[in-house]
This record gives structure tokens, C-alpha cells and sequence, in this order.
């Protein structure tokens, strides 16, 4: 409420550097979402429907690490954890953000090993689904965790932000760019490593990979576990102080996080690192901007019509071109 | 008289057949009415302990009907013309939507009914759309409404394929959702919903149904039954009906180019079924079928949200679908059957085993480890409802048990249930040989 008030009084470019900032981190958050997606879509040819349920787990793994001061799954406490009363500082933030990532690779890891690697070589929608089922299945116990009032993560900003002449731009949402940048760089240099290589033959043709020597299931590890520790990391970013107001893992927003990238992946195309990059910030562009520039016809639209953006976006591009941007088109055969 | 090969067809007319073999036949009228019977709560069969009889078997099952007919719908789309979307209860809302405008009790006349009437800002004192017509009207025009909103998406959904499309209806559903919050005239309040017309048939307006489904009594001056029993023979005589007209839409022409299109689409346009007219013909359908099933769904419940019609719904039919076996409508039932009623299942039996509790033995001290009576107690189930926390409630669980089959069924069982009696079938029909 307080944010509207402010963007009323604002003058006009004022304004629109900080909706520009929002769509920024915004589109930083679908990246890092939509790079989860890829990779695991690349590398084994899954579409993670399962995304949301165990972004939100990350994030649940980070909130229990930072603000309960215990370990996800093991009686211990954390011996890194900050006093009671306490923030972190900004160095242990980011080093329990590490061990977050590393506990949600290995869960991803532990999920392929349970539900995806017994499918190698099923149908893709018999993959699909069976992700589906693996995020029915998380769900409950995330939902159950963060019950209605949400948990922290201990952002040791808060909800602070600098101010760029009138303009304020939160702390978070920077900290969610460079996130995305440091995440895309990263995905991209893997992509050109001799792994990358191997991922993206097997995504070509699993068999003729195999026959080359290439050891198929070590690329499913790789591609989920650091498609989930991906997907983590967006729902960390996502649970930042101005996203949801009161900067925790929630229930009202995380658990369909990964529903709203859909539009983002489907713009670049399922296989395409690049694809995210322009699409995570083209759909956000257009539900930010939307968000705002629109705002006068909201009793029209209905309250929260830039969520429903995307996806008015993705039908359009579904349309005009049935593969997405950037996506590699499917060769028709008799 | 040679083996009955599994399978072996020695006349055109049987492979045309409704119910092709005399097991098939016998077998169908036996279920039929068994459960018919079950539901009057015959005398012969009130040994079979009180199964239908009272509250706590009749309502799950009689709500699971509608969702029949929706997933007969969503059978004709995925398993015969394989064109996957989870977009299903999108057309299920519209159907219910529909049937609310047309057959609800509304505040606010004629003028409610049109969209966007009033200046910004009047849309929540707007009231509400309703005509009060009966549901002669309102059930066939839930299904044309659907249908025509199904018309409306396919020249998008039939150009894209695969994944891409799975994802797109995703984008509908979340579409419809925001028009649930957006037009409360037709969808009443986000959280709570409003009142659907109610079962019953009448000629116009007038005071005193035709037929009343909503109160104990006569039937035809015939046979005393309560308000669920009517109900419940009202409903499954219906989804008996779409049964039968899907089996016929499969075994007719239309069906056999749906399945062309399925097993390939380019193939099947080379050989002269037009591919965009039917898939458009399948969407048409499966919305149809969606749209009836919404409407009946929202009216027998009396009371639904617009959340209802959400992501979750669809993936209730997909794992129908897969849980039942793709492709079959005896799959299709099986699935129905298994994927609503074990959440009942799982309900009545933690009920169960709270009344052992502390009874000794081996299920007294199962239920001991199941439960959580009180703090300290670390079992994983949790009796009292909403609490949140580690001790979860029976009603999250179900949503685990729910995600899990799904897995399991795909990576033991993917021909589903149906597969299943496939395989006991072969085994006896062909012995002593091994297909």
C-alpha cells in the first residue's frame, strides 16, 4: 500500500525507472526459473512441471538453515545460524544461499534417481506427468510448513532500498539481478564446456549418445540437480522483502512461481539458454509495465490482471509461432 | 470349439459392437445394477454393511459422477484424438458458469448479465447474473456454452502440438481463473462462490418440479426415496447415457479419425482425414462433455468457488486418465473410481484407526504410531483438521498419497488399471498358452 502511495505522488520518469527496476528483478527471478526449466528440459527431455513445489522447497530449506537455525531432515542445529533476534550478515547470507543450493541439488538429485531415471526413454508427456505427481506430492508438505503467515529468510536488508534521485530502488531487487546475471553466466559457460556438449547429445538422441560413449545418466544427475538448486535459487530471490511484502517464503505466491515462468519458457522455446534470457525479461517487461501503466482500468480487468499478462502473452506467441522464439521447431515425419 | 483367442474378432459386427463379447454384456448389466440395487439399499444386499446406505458412502460416490462426465470428455480428447491439454477444467467452469447465468437465482436482472455494464469501480455492487430458467435449458446450453468456447481456442490449440500445448491450456486455466475474480455477476465472491441452481426438473418457473431431486420422498408416485438416492439415479443415469454416446463417437467414423489423427496426424491428413477439422471436432466434444459435467459438478455441490476450477482439477483427470488406462472408457471408469474414492478411503480409515487408539494389539499400536495424540506424539498424522505443522493433516496426506500413485502408476503400471485386467484376461483366455 505504502509502495502505491509512493508511485502516486511520483512524478513520471520517476515512475518508470522504477517499474523498469521492478520488471528487471522480476524478469531476474523468471530467469533463474526459466534456466531451471531448460537445463532439466535440455539435458533430459522433462518438462519439470514439479518446479514450483521444489523451488519452494529450496526456499524452505534456506528458512529453516537461517531463521530456525536447524538442518531440513536432520535433528541438528545449525551451527552457522545467527542468535535468536539476529540477522545474518551478508557474507553467511550468501554462504548458507550456497548450502541451500547444494541441499536442493541433492534433493533434485534424489528425485531423479526415485521418479525420472526409471522413465529414460518413456514418452515425453509420460515424463511430464510423472512431474506433476512428484509436485502434488511436495506440495503439501510446503504448504503445510509455511501455514498462513509464511517463513522468514532472514534477508539481512530487509526491505531497505536506495534512493536514485526521487526513485527507490529496494536492495532486493538489485541483489536479484546480479543473482540472475551471476546464474546466467554461469548456465552459459556450462553450456560450452565439454559437459554441455555431452547434455546437449543427449538431448539429441539419448541412444546415439549412449553409443558414443556418453554416460546418459550422469547427465540426468547433472541436468536436475542443478536445474532444482536453479529453481531454489529463483524461489530465495522470489522471498525477497518487496516481492511479497513481508519478504518470506509464502503461500500465496511461491507455491504457482513456477506456472508463471511457463509463458517465459514457451516464449524463447523449451531448449533455448537464450530464449530465457530475452523471454524472462520481455514477460516481465509486459507484466510490470502492464502492472502499472494499465492501473486506471484495473476495476475493468479485475485486481491482479498483470498476473494473467503472461500468459495472454504466450497464447499470442503460441500462435503466431507454434515453437516459441528461439525454439528448435519439431521435424515432421510420416 | 477352438480357444478364445483374446482379441479374435470373426465378424465385422463384432468389432463394431458396443459390448462386443457376452462377458463384456452380462458383466456391464451386472454392475449396473449392483449399484443400482446398492443405492435403493436392496434388502438381499443389506448384508454387503450399510455400503451405500445413509450419508457417508452415497454423497462421494454421487459426486464423482459429474467429474465422469468430464472425464469421458477429457478421454475423447487425450486418449483418442491425443491432443493433451490441461486446460479441461477451464470448459468445466465455463459449462458451470453458464448453467448459473441461465438456471441461477440472481439479484441483479437481466442487466447483471452483461459483462462490463457499468462505469470503473461499480463491479462489486453490480449483483448478480441470473435468469431462474430450468434446467432444460441450462444443462444443454452449459454444454453449447463450453463447446463454443472450446470452438473458440482451437485454431490456437490445434496449431500448437505436444508439451507446447499441454502448456498453453496451463495458460488457460490460469486464464479462467482470473475471469472467475474478474466478473463475480457470474462467478460470485473468489473465496466463497454462490449458489448453483438446483436439481430439479420443472417446465417453467412455477412453484412444485416435475421431478424433484432435492427433497426425500415419492418418485413418479412409485418408490419412496431420499434426496441422495435421487440424486445419485438422476446422475448416473446421465453418465450412463454420455457413456454410451462416447462409445459410439469412438466406434463411428469421427472416432476412427480422431484415432487417426492420434497415431499420426500428417499420416492421417495423406490419407484424407482433414486434420483441423478434427482435432476442432475433438476439442468441440471433449468441451461439450467438460461443460455438462462443470454444470452438474457445480450444481450438485450446491455451492463452488471459483478456485475450484483450478490446475488441480485437470490434473484429477489426468490421472484418471493414466491411473485408469489411456484410451478405453472402462479405463476411464476404473480410473474414476479409484482416483475419487481412495481419498474417502484414506478419510474413513484414519477415522478408523483414531477409534483403535490405544485398543493393544498390532493394530492399536499402528494406529499409535500413525497418530498424534497431543504434543510430543511424532506421528505423522494429525486428526485435528487445520492445524499447521509437522503432524499434517489427513487432508494434505491425500494430496501426497494422490502425487505418489501418480508416480507409481507411471513408472509400474503405465497402461493403467485397464492394462492391468488386460493382462488377467489374456492370461485365462489364452491358457495353457502364454498370449
Amino acid at each position: 500500500m505504502e509502495d502505491l502511495l509512493l508511485l502516486a505522488q511520483a512524478s513520471a520518469s520517476t515512475t518508470f525507472i522504477q517499474t523498469l527496476i521492478k520488471a528487471l528483478a522480476l524478469g531476474s527471478v523468471y530467469i533463474m526459473m526459466g534456466l531451471g526449466f531448460v537445463i532439466i528440459f535440455k539435458g533430459t527431455q522433462v518438462l519439470n512441471f514439479a518446479a514450483s513445489a521444489l523451488s519452494m522447497a529450496g526456499a524452505m530449506f534456506m528458512s529453516i538453515l537461517i531463521a530456525d537455525g536447524g538442518i531440513p531432515f536432520l535433528p541438528f542445529d545449525n551451527p552457522l545460524a545467527p542468535g535468536d533476534g539476529e540477522t545474518a550478515g551478508i557474507p553467511l547470507w550468501l554462504l548458507t544461499i550456497a548450502i541451500t543450493m547444494v541441499l536442493a541439488a541433492l534433493f533434485g538429485l534424489v528425485i531423479e534417481r526415485l521418479a525420472i531415471r526409471p522413465m529414460i526413454g518413456q514418452p515425453l508427456f509420460a515424463m511430464a506427468v510423472i512431474t506433476l505427481g512428484v509436485e502434488i506430492a511436495i506440495r503439501p508438505f510446503n504448504i503445510d510448513a509455511t501455514a498462513l503467515e509464511g517463513r522468514s529468510l532472514g534477508v539481512p536488508w530487509g526491505a531497505e532500498s536506495w534512493s536514485l534521485g526521487d526513485a527507490l530502488v529496494p536492495k532486493s531487487y538489485v541483489a536479484a539481478i546480479i543473482m540472475a546475471l551471476i546464474a546466467g553466466a554461469i548456465v552459459i559457460v556450462f553450456y560450452r564446456s565439454r559437459f554441455g556438449v555431452a547434455m546437449r547429445a543427449v538431448a539429441f538422441d539419448q541412444e546415439a549418445a549412449m553409443a558414443q560413449g556418453i554416460n546418459v545418466a550422469r547427465v540426468f544427475q547433472i541436468a536436475w540437480a542443478l536445474g532444482v538448486a536453479l529453481a531454489a535459487l529463483a524461489g530465495i530471490a522470489y522471498g525477497m522483502a518487496p516481492f511479497p511484502p513481508g519478504g518470506s517464503v509464502s503461500q500465496e505466491i511461491h507455491p504457482v512461481l513456477a506456472f508463471r515462468v511457463l509463458p517465459v519458457i514457451v516464449l524463447g522455446g523449451l531448449d533455448s539458454v537464450l530464449g530465457v534470457l530475452f523471454g524472462g525479461f520481455a514477460i516481465a517487461l509486459a507484466e510490470v509495465f502492464a502492472g502499472q501503466y494499465l492501473s486506471q482500468y484495473g476495476s475493468t480487468l479485475g485486481p491482479g490482471y498483470s498476473t494473467i499478462v503472461p500468459y495472454v502473452v504466450m497464447l499470442i506467441v503460441l500462435v503466431v509461432r507454434p515453437f516459441g522464439l528461439f525454439g528448435t521447431p519439431e521435424i515432421r515425419r510420416v | 470349439m477352438a480357444y478364445r483367442r483374446p482379441l479374435l474378432r470373426t465378424a465385422y459386427e463384432q468389432d463394431a459392437a458396443i459390448l462386443p463379447t457376452w462377458f463384456q454384456r452380462v458383466a456391464f448389466f451386472l454392475l449396473v445394477f449392483t449399484f443400482g440395487l446398492a443405492a435403493l439399499g436392496a434388502p438381499f444386499l443389506s448384508g454387503i454393511p450399510s455400503f451405500f446406505l445413509g450419508n457417508t458412502w452415497i454423497n462421494p460416490i454421487t459426486n464423482m459422477l459429474p467429474l465422469g462426465i468430464a472425464a469421458l470428455g477429457f478421454m475423447i480428447l487425450v486418449g483418442v484424438t491425443g491432443q493433451v491439454s490441461i486446460g479441461h477444467a477451464f470448459f468445466m467452469g465455463v459449462g458451470a458458469y453458464v448453467a448459473v447465468s441461465l438456471g441461477g437465482t440472481g439479484d441483479g436482472g437481466w442487466k447483471a448479465c452483461v459483462p462490463f455494464h457499468d462505469e470503473v469501480g461499480l463491479l462489486e455492487t453490480a449483483g448478480q447474473c441470473g435468469m431462474g430458467l430450468p434446467m432444460w435449458i441450462w444443462l444443454p446450453a452449459a454444454g453449447i456454452g463450453a463447446t463454443l468456447m472450446g470452438i473458440l481456442v482451437s485454431p490456437a490449440a490445434v496449431k500448437v502440438r505436444g508439451l507446447y500445448l499441454a502448456i498453453a491450456t496451463i495458460g488457460l486455466i490460469f486464464i479462467g481463473l482470473h475471469l472467475g475474480r474478474m466478473l463475480p455477476e457470474y462467478a460470485g465472491d473468489f473465496e466463497s462462490g454462490r449458489k448453483w441452481p438446483k436439481l430439479q426438473f420443472k417446465f417453467w418457473q412455477e412453484e412444485t418440479p416435475l421431478v424433484d431431486m432435492t427433497s426425500d420422498g415419492k418418485w413418479f408416485g412409485l418408490i419412496h426415496l431420499t434426496e441422495e438416492q435421487k440424486q445419485f439415479f438422476f446422475l448416473f443415469t446421465l453418465l450412463l447415457i454420455f457413456g454410451v454416446i462416447t462409445k459410439n463417437i469412438v466406434r463411428s467414423r469421427t472416432g476412427r479419425a480422431l484415432q487417426a489423427i492420434r497415431d499420426r496426424d500428417i499420416a492421417a491428413e495423406v490419407m484424407g482425414v482433414p486434420e483441423f477439422k478434427y482435432k476442432l471436432i475433438g476439442f468441440a466434444i471433449s468441451s461439450f462433455y467438460a461443460g455438462i459435467g462443470g454444470a452438474l459438478f457445480a450444481s450438485y455441490n450446491g455451492r463452488v468457488a471459483p478456485i475450484q476450477w483450478s490446475l488441480f482439477l485437470s490434473v484429477d483427470f489426468i490421472a484418471i486418465l493414466l491411473i485408469g488406462g489411456a484410451g478405453t472408457i472402462a479405463g476411464t471408469m476404473l480410473g474414476l473410481i479409484f482416483v475419487e474414492l481412495t481419498p474417502e478411503v484414506v478419510k474413513k480409515f484414519t477415522e478408523w484407526l483414531g477409534d483403535q487408539v490405544g485398543g493393544g494389539g498390532l493394530v492399536g499400536w499402528f494406529a499409535d504410531v500413525l497418530l498424534t495424540q497431543g504434543p510430543g506424539d511424532f506421528g505423522p498424522i494429525s486428526l485435528t483438521p487445520a492445524a499447521p505443522g509437522w503432524p499434517m493433516s489427513v487432508f494434505l496426506w491425500n494430496f501426497v498419497i494422490f502425487g505418489v500413485l501418480i508416480v507409481v502408476f507411471m513408472i509400474f503400471e503405465p497402461q493403467g488399471l485397464y492394462g492391468i485386467w488386460v493382462r488377467i484376461r489374456n492370461y485365462w483366455k489364452g491358457w495353457p498358452f502364454s498370449y
